[in-house]
C-alpha cells in the first residue's frame, strides 16, 4: 500500500526545472492521503486548499524566473505543537481545540521560506507526553507498516505521515525521544539536532530545557537538507546557538574512515530485544567495513537518565502548562470566580497523561520534596553530562539502539505508565545532555517491523553524525 | 511501599496546587501510579552526588539581553480574537477576589 519513497530534493529539483508543477506534487500527495489517511490517522487537519494555493504561488514564482528555494514545492507535514499562522494548532489537546496561532514558529517560517508547502498538521500524544500517540485527545495514529501497531510517539503522526507517503518531509519535536523513537518504529529517518540549533520560537513548550525540533524523512540526504534549512540562529529564542555552524549536506558523502565509534555498553544488553540488538550488531559491522574504528564505550550513569528525565520533564511541564488557564486562548469552562474557572477549565481540558505528569512535576517541585527529587535529578543530569564528556575523549560518535523493541500493539502499554516510559530509555540521555542524535532505519526485527539504530554526536557534531547515517543507509543497498 | 510514597490525601493536595480537580477514581489511580513512578525514580537517591552542581541548561548559558529598541510585536486585535472572552480590548475573566456579583 505504501508508494515508493519520494525524495524531497529530487521533487524540488523537478519543480524548479518546471519538469513538474508544485501543484501536481501537492495533488499527488493529497491523493495518497485520500487513499489511506482514514486508516492511519496521521493528521489532525489536512490543509488541502491552503496547500493548493501555496503550490500555485510557487509555480507562479518559478514561471517568473524566481527560485523558491531548496524545498520548492515539497509538501511538509507539521507536528501540531508547532504554531502555524491561521491554521489550528492543538497539541492534540481539548484545551487548545480551535485555537489559531497569530504567528508561525521559526522552523515553519524557515521551511516555507525554502519553498516548502504545508500539507497538514500531524497527530501527537497530547502536549507531546507519550511514546505511542495513543495519548492524543482525538484518536490514536496507526503504524503504516502494520496498522495493529502504534507508530511510536510523541511525534507519531509525523513519522506515520512520512512512512505512509503522505509527505516526504515532516517536522517533529523531541523532548525524550519523541522524534527518534517513532522514526525507528515507522522505519524512517528522524533527527534530534543539538539543543539550541533549531529555534524553539513558536513551539508550544513541554520541557523547555529538553525540547528540540527536528525533521523526519525517507532518506538521510533529505533529513540533512531540512536540518540545514531549519538550524539557524534566532534572536527570538534565548537558547538559540549564535555561533556559526557547518552545514550537514556538503560533507554527507565523506564516509567514516578512521572515525572512532563507541557502542554504549549501558544502553545495550539487558532490556534490549535480541532481534533489535542483532540489527545493531549488523550496523556496527557495516561501519567497521567502511573503515570506522569501533569500540565499546561506557557511560556509567546513562541508565539513570530515565529517572532524571521523569522528574525534570514533568517538573518543567507543570510550570509550562500553567499558562493554560482559560484566560487568553483555547478552552474556558465558566465558573463563578477566576480560580474556579481555572480549575474547571484545566480539569476538563487536559487528558489523563497530561494530568499525571502535571501531578508528578508539581509533587517533585513542592515544598519538602524539591531537594529529594527535582534538585537531585538536576545533579544526575550533571553526572550524565560528565560521563558523556569522558566518552567523547575516546570516541567521535556513539551508537545504541533507538528503541528497546520494535513497534508494540495499540493498547499494549496504556494501562502501565512505567512500561510506556521504558520505551524512552535509550533516547532520554541525549536530551539531558543537549547533544545531537538521530535514528536510522536498519532492517527489521523478527516480526518484520522496522528497527532503528541511534547515532549520537557531541554538541554541534551533526556533520559527522550524518556521515555515519549515510554510510549505514548505503550499506543496506 | 508505593502507598507510603504518596497518599491519596497528598495527591489531593498536589492537585489543588496544580489547579486540577480530580475525581475520587482519579485520586485512587494517581496515588498508586505516582507511587510506582516515584519508587522507580527513587533509584537516584542512592547516588552520592550531593557535591555536584545542578544543571538547568545543557550548555550553561545565562541571560541574553537584546537592545532596548522598539520593534514590531503581535497585533493586539489578532491576539484578542483567539481569547475566550474579551471586553474593551482586554481579556475578561470572572471575579478574582470575593463573592461573584
Amino acid at each position: 500500500m505504501n508508494p515508493s519513497p519520494t525524495s524531497a530534493s529530487q521533487t524540488a529539483a523537478a519543480v524548479r526545472s518546471k519538469a513538474r508543477s508544485a501543484l501536481s506534487v501537492v495533488e499527488e500527495h493529497l491523493a495518497v492521503i485520500g487513499q489511506s489517511e482514514e486508516e492511519i490517522c496521521a493528521f489532525n487537519i489536512v490543509t488541502a486548499d491552503k496547500a493548493r494555493s501555496r503550490a500555485a504561488q510557487i509555480d507562479a514564482q518559478i514561471a517568473q524566473g524566481h527560485n523558491p528555494g531548496p524545498l520548492a514545492g515539497v509538501p511538509v507535514a507539521i507536528k501540531d505543537n508547532l504554531c502555524t499562522k491561521g491554521i489550528p494548532t492543538t497539541c492534540s489537546s481539548r484545551i487548545l481545540e480551535g485555537w489559531e496561532p497569530p504567528y508561525d514558529a521559526t522552523a515553519v517560517e524557515l521551511l516555507c521560506g525554502a519553498g516548502a508547502v504545508i500539507i497538514g498538521k500531524t497527530n501527537m500524544d497530547e502536549f507531546a507526553m507519550g511514546s505511542s500517540t495513543e495519548n492524543s485527545a482525538f484518536r490514536p495514529t496507526r503504524n503504516p507498516q502494520d496498522t495493529s501497531k502504534v507508530p511510536g510517539g510523541s511525534s507519531g503522526g509525523s513519522a506515520a505521515a512520512v512512512a505512509a507517503g503522505f509527505a516526504p518531509i515532516a517536522l517533529g519535536t523531541d523532548t525524550g525521544g519523541s522524534i527518534r523513537q517513532p522514526a525507528a518504529l515507522c522505519g524512517v529517518v528522524g533527527v534530534k539536532p543539538t539543543y539550541g540549533r533549531v529555534s524553539r520560537y513558536g513551539l508550544i513548550a513541554f520541557a523547555s530545557s529538553l525540547d528540540q525540533i527536528g525533521p523526519f524523512a525517507n532518506t538521510v540526504a533529505d533529513a540533512a537538507l531540512v536540518t540545514d534549512v531549519i538550524a539557524q540562529f534566532d534572536s527570538r529564542d534565548s537558547t538559540s546557538i549564535s555561533q556559526p555552524v557547518a552545514d550537514v549536506l556538503p560533507t554527507l558523502d565523506h564516509g567514516v574512515a578512521g572515525v572512532r565509534i563507541g557502542v554504549i555498553k549501558e544502553l545495550g544488553g539487558k532490556g534490549i530485544a535480541p532481534d533489535v540488538a542483532a540489527r545493531c550488531d549488523q550496523a556496527i559491522g557495516a561501519l567497521e567495513s567502511a573503515g570506522a574504528k569501533v569500540g565499546q564505550a561506557s557511560v556509567p550513569s546513562a541508565g539513570y537518565g530515565l529517572s532524571a528525565y521523569y522528574l525534570i520533564a514533568p517538573a518543567e511541564a507543570s510550570s509550562n502548562l500553567a499558562r493554560f488557564d482559560g484566560v487568553r486562548y483555547g478552552l474556558r469552562v465558566d465558573a463563578k470566580s477566576t480560580p474556579e474557572m481555572n480549575i474547571a477549565t484545566r480539569s476538563a481540558g487536559f487528558g489523563e497523561e497530561v494530568k499525571r505528569r502535571i501531578m508528578l512535576g508539581t509533587y517533585a517541585l513542592s515544598s519538602g520534596y524539591y531537594d529529594a527529587y527535582y534538585a537531585k535529578a538536576q545533579k544526575v543530569r550533571t553526572l550524565i553530562i560528565a560521563d558523556f564528556a569522558k566518552a567523547w575523549e575516546d570516541f567521535d560518535l556513539l551508537l545504541s539502539p533507538t528503541s528497546p523493541t520494535t513497534a508494540f500493539s495499540l493498547g499494549e502499554r496504556t494501562a502501565d505508565p512505567m512500561a510506556m516510559y521504558m520505551s524512552d530509555v535509550c533516547t532520554v540521555p541525549v536530551n539531558l545532555t543537549g547533544q545531537a542524535a538521530m535514528s536510522v532505519p536498519y532492517g527489521c526485527g523478527q516480526d518484520g517491523l522496522p528497527v532503528g539504530v541511534q547515532i549520537l554526536a557531541p554538541a554541534l557534531g551533526e556533520p559527522l553524525m550524518f556521515r555515519a547515517a549515510a554510510v549505514l543507509e548505503a550499506s543496506l543497498g | 511501599m508505593s502507598q507510603e510514597r504518596i497518599t491519596k490525601h497528598e495527591c489531593a493536595h498536589v492537585a489543588a496546587l496544580a489547579r486540577l480537580r480530580l475525581t475520587d477514581d482519579e485520586l485512587d489511580r494517581f496515588s498508586t501510579q505516582l507511587g510506582e513512578l516515584l519508587d522507580h525514580v527513587a533509584e537516584v537517591e542512592s547516588l552520592d552526588i550531593d557535591d555536584l552542581p545542578a544543571t538547568q541548561h545543557p550548555f550553561g548559558i545565562s541571560n541574553l539581553l537584546r537592545a532596548d529598541e522598539p520593534a514590531q510585536t503581535l497585533d493586539r486585535d489578532q491576539v484578542l480574537a483567539q481569547a475566550p472572552h474579551i471586553e474593551n480590548g482586554q481579556f475578561r475573566v470572572p471575579p478574582v477576589l470575593g463573592e461573584a456579583s
